[in-house]
């Protein structure tokens, strides 16, 4: 069994590793021409502006994500269970989607100046695009990183750990600066990391607001046909996206110490709010609002627009059922290529199923453009006849979301104990009839939980769509950006409802079992 | 070193959680440099009790007065920091993202860093841990845990020190080491301490007195010898040593018994019918093959056999002997009550 596993894995390993691997190999022998394409104050400026946006968008995430994880957790705040559901839930809508509708809303001659120009003659409103923009939509949308890391860490935390140092004469205001937010660290790093690669790898927000990060500019020198400036900024984000996952690897092996205790039965006392019941309330009204109210609220006057104006896209059934095919189709691609190398890592612990891990599990970070250009250059060169076709995406697909369906399956392999196996072997099954009798029965609830998220995750996708897609062949998420780039906001809104709707499935079946455990 | 007064003052603690009562009607002193055990099984309100001494608990109704001071009452609530007490908790809490100095220099305010220095060193070197000062919590073996968190508790000289079952989360073998420690440890610094266990054993060997507690209620206070050899209920005959309850009627001179005529002063009418709280050392037998009752099993337990008698009637008897006295089970024997010392009675 294990050669066969072992040889399959590397042919997946190859098919993720060959495009990235061959950027790189290109762009380094490319000579000291292009690599003064790393000199030019265009490369700085992107990198300061990307570096500028993680770095403000994963600061204010922290100060409305924090504060909303201490209330819903601790405290005494009204409707606190809601606001536990509520929260989190802006993570269904996909950037450009949210992009979308702040750019119709707040931009220049958008639905605010509009509004504001009948009732008061305002014509000018202040810029959206740009920075601004980028860091607003981004932070409403990402913020539930780093609120939900965070609350997993404050649920958990040892209850006694605070009594102790109100015991040794700090109060609560103190004992939380001094105890709590400490102990949250490894779980503010990891939710804040996410946000930071969140923001490095979006395409949707940045290009709708027009703020030329990374994403932003290889679409742009892409687009107009300076392949070799997209290939290098390409490279730095490869780089930038290793010393990320560099990062991370080390604030994992530090949070280690953070878990001994084995933590009270006792749940903590809820701490009361007192005066600061109204400011804390109308903090998480606030949030939801911006994040949840007004985009739902956007998207239905738009649709509403749009279907009085009859400006509803006339192929909207082609396009949902291309996204639906393709999305279908690639999930049980991935999910299958994910299966044997996954039982090899569960099953075969070693140093070279653990290198298989770490490979296989890299590209997660990687932006959707960076892999689709890796993909155009490898196609362009020696593959013209993949160049533009169906099994290319499927490809980019694959590169972009294995690492998801692996945690899927893994999770569910980890929970079958090989002692099943082990006696299905002792009664006599050969390894590929215990499989089949045994493990994969056992692992299918993993199995469809994997495939409908990559399913969800790869009808959302935008940039990889965008420049590999089959000419001609729409998707939901391609046909609400062109909508979008022309300014028709009405014909976006009924292919972004369908990709919403689609993606709180999941968000509702996770509030649903979490209701039934409880 | 004790004297009178009176540390701790708890008077008429009521604590309900939904449909529980939690606390019921419990008053207590501790007097000033004793160690109190709350003793009892798990649910009596040992926990609780010792929470709302902390304040980590607001009391439904009744008073707390810790020295002088009010602390808890209908109108008054003096939050835990503000109580000036130190708590030993059971899995330690000890903060994981500091070190062993930095833990016990944690409750340390307004104090120059000579002094804290000092004074960590002092506790430090007091529970022989000195070396150990930069050494962080998941670092340590489960006694050197136990031992910072008294050291951290005691550095700001508190008042009053809080243990919640302090041993449990240790190996036993090691229990009764860091135990032995411990005691020695607050008795030095005269310490006045009020610790919860369920551990019997646990409690007469810390407690200067023990409190036990059932179901909220305060069963009795005493001290060890006075719970042991005058219990005042049956729960609290039944839960210190062990005892098992014959059945018998008062006569003059004494009470008569399945196991014969047991005498005893007792201040109750005749024909009274009481039951007599028997622990296993009250109790010894003879082979006797027209004998009382049968051995049913015997445990050995090392220093100590521990046998287990029916009597006729099915009563159940344990009976300690010597080790070295080891007898068939099966066998028939006759069994009485072998002691000197007053009995516990309760009446029927």
């Amino acid at each position: 069994m294990t050669p066969i596993l072992w040889g399959f894995s590397i042919l997946v390993v190859i098919a993720i590793l060959l495009p990235i691997t061959y950027l790189i190999i290109r762009v380094m022998g490319a000579g000291s021409d292009a690599w003064q394409g790393l000199l030019r104050p265009q490369m700085f400026e992107t990198i300061a502006r990307t570096a500028w946006l993680a770095i403000a968008v994963t600061t204010v995430s922290a100060f409305i994500a924090v504060p909303i994880a201490w209330l819903t957790v601790r405290t005494d705040l009204p409707f606190r269970k809601m606001w536990a559901i509520l929260t989190p839930l802006p993570l269904v809508i996909p950037s450009y989607v949210g992009g979308y509708l702040f750019a119709s809303a707040f931009g220049p001659r958008g639905l605010l100046q509009q509004l504001l120009e009948t009732l008061f003659g305002v014509t000018r409103l202040p810029e959206i695009y740009g920075f601004p923009g980028a860091m607003l939509v981004l932070t409403l949308l990402s913020y539930p990183y780093i609120l939900l890391s965070t609350r997993a860490a404050l649920s958990k935390l040892d209850p006694s750990l605070e009594e102790a140092s109100r015991s040794l004469g700090y109060g609560n205001w103190s004992t939380f600066w001094r105890v709590t937010l400490p102990l949250l660290r490894p779980a503010l790093g990891a939710g804040s990391l996410l946000v930071a690669l969140y923001v490095l790898r979006d395409f949707g927000v940045v290009a709708i607001m027009r703020y030329s990060t990374f994403t932003r500019a290889i679409y742009v020198s892409y687009t107009s046909f300076d392949r070799s400036q997209a290939a290098l900024l390409s490279l730095v984000v490869v780089l930038v996206t290793l010393v990320f996952l560099f990062i991370e690897t080390r604030t994992l092996s530090r949070t280690k110490y953070f878990q001994i205790g084995t933590g009270q039965a006792r749940p903590p006392a809820l701490i009361q709010l007192g005066y600061w019941r109204l400011p804390a309330l109308l903090f998480c009204v606030t949030v939801v609002f911006a994040s949840l109210i007004l985009p739902s609220g956007l998207l239905i006057y738009w649709l509403i627009r749009g279907l009085r104006a009859g400006e509803v896209i006339p192929s909207l059934g082609l396009i949902a059922w291309n996204s639906i095919s393709a999305s279908a189709i690639g999930a049980i691609v991935i999910l299958l290529a994910a299966i044997p190398v996954v039982i090899l890592i569960v099953r075969r612990p070693n140093k070279a199923t653990l290198l298989l891990h770490r490979i296989t599990y890299s590209t997660f970070a990687l932006p959707g453009v960076v892999i689709a250009l890796a993909l155009v250059f490898f196609g362009a060169n020696h593959a013209p006849w993949l160049y533009q076709t169906f099994p290319m995406l499927l490809l980019a697909y694959g590169i972009l979301f294995l690492p998801q369906a692996m945690g899927a399956v893994r999770t569910t392999l980890l929970q079958i104990s090989p002692n099943v196996e082990e006696a299905a072997r002792s009664l006599g099954r050969h390894p590929v009839q215990v499989f089949f009798s045994v493990t994969l029965p056992l692992l299918k609830s993993g199995l469809i939980a994997g495939a409908s998220l990559v399913f969800l995750t790869i009808m959302k996708e935008l940039p990889a769509t965008l420049i590999l897609a089959p000419i001609g062949f729409k998707t939901l998420a391609t046909s609400i950006w062109s909508a979008v780039s022309e300014a028709f906001f009405a014909q976006a809104a009924a292919p972004a409802l369908l990709i919403v709707l689609m993606s709180s499935l999941p968000m509702a079946y996770f509030i649903l079992n979490e209701k039934n455990v409880e | 070193m004790m004297t009178d007064s009176i540390a701790v003052h708890c008077e008429n603690l009521i604590k309900r959680y939904n449909d529980t009562q939690a606390v019921n009607q419990i008053s207590l002193d501790v007097k000033t440099g004793e160690i109190l055990a709350l003793l009892g099984p798990s649910g009596c309100g040992k926990t609780t009790t010792l929470r709302l001494i902390a304040g980590f608990e607001k009391p439904d109704s009744g008073r707390i007065i810790i020295g002088e001071r009010v602390v808890a009452d209908s109108i008054t609530f003096v939050p835990p920091e503000k109580r000036g007490i130190g708590m030993v908790f059971q899995d330690h809490a000890l903060f994981p993202h500091l070190t062993v100095f930095d833990n016990v220099a944690f409750g340390l305010r307004g104090k120059t860093k000579t002094e804290i220095r000092s004074i960590v060193g002092e506790m430090l070197h007091m529970v022989g841990l000195l070396s150990f000062s930069k050494r962080y919590p998941h670092e340590l073996s489960g006694g050197e845990r136990q031992r910072v968190a008294l050291a951290r508790a005691l550095a700001p000289k508190p008042v009053l020190v809080l243990m919640d079952e302090p041993f449990s989360s240790l190996d036993a073998d090691l229990r009764t080491e860091v135990r032995e420690h411990v005691r020695r440890i607050l008795k030095t610094i005269q310490a006045t301490v009020v610790f919860v266990t369920h551990d019997q054993e646990e409690a007469l060997y810390m407690g200067d007195r023990l409190a036990v507690l059932q179901k909220g209620h305060l069963e009795q206070i005493g001290t060890p010898e006075e719970i042991f050899h005058e219990s005042t209920t049956r729960f609290v005959a039944e839960f210190i040593g062990d005892s098992d309850f014959l059945k018998g009627k008062i006569v003059k001179g004494g009470i008569q018994t399945e196991i014969g005529l047991i005498k005893q002063l007792v201040d109750l009418p005749l024909a009274t019918q009481v039951e007599i709280a028997l622990r296993p050392d009250d109790i010894d037998f003879q082979i006797d093959g027209s004998g009382n009752s049968l051995i049913i099993e015997r445990f050995f337990r090392g220093a100590f056999n521990l046998y287990r008698l029916r009597l006729d009637s099915g009563q159940i008897l344990h009976a300690f002997t010597e080790h070295t006295r080891i007898l068939p089970v099966g066998a028939r024997v006759q069994a009485h009550v072998n002691t000197d010392h007053s009995l516990n009675i309760f009446s029927a």
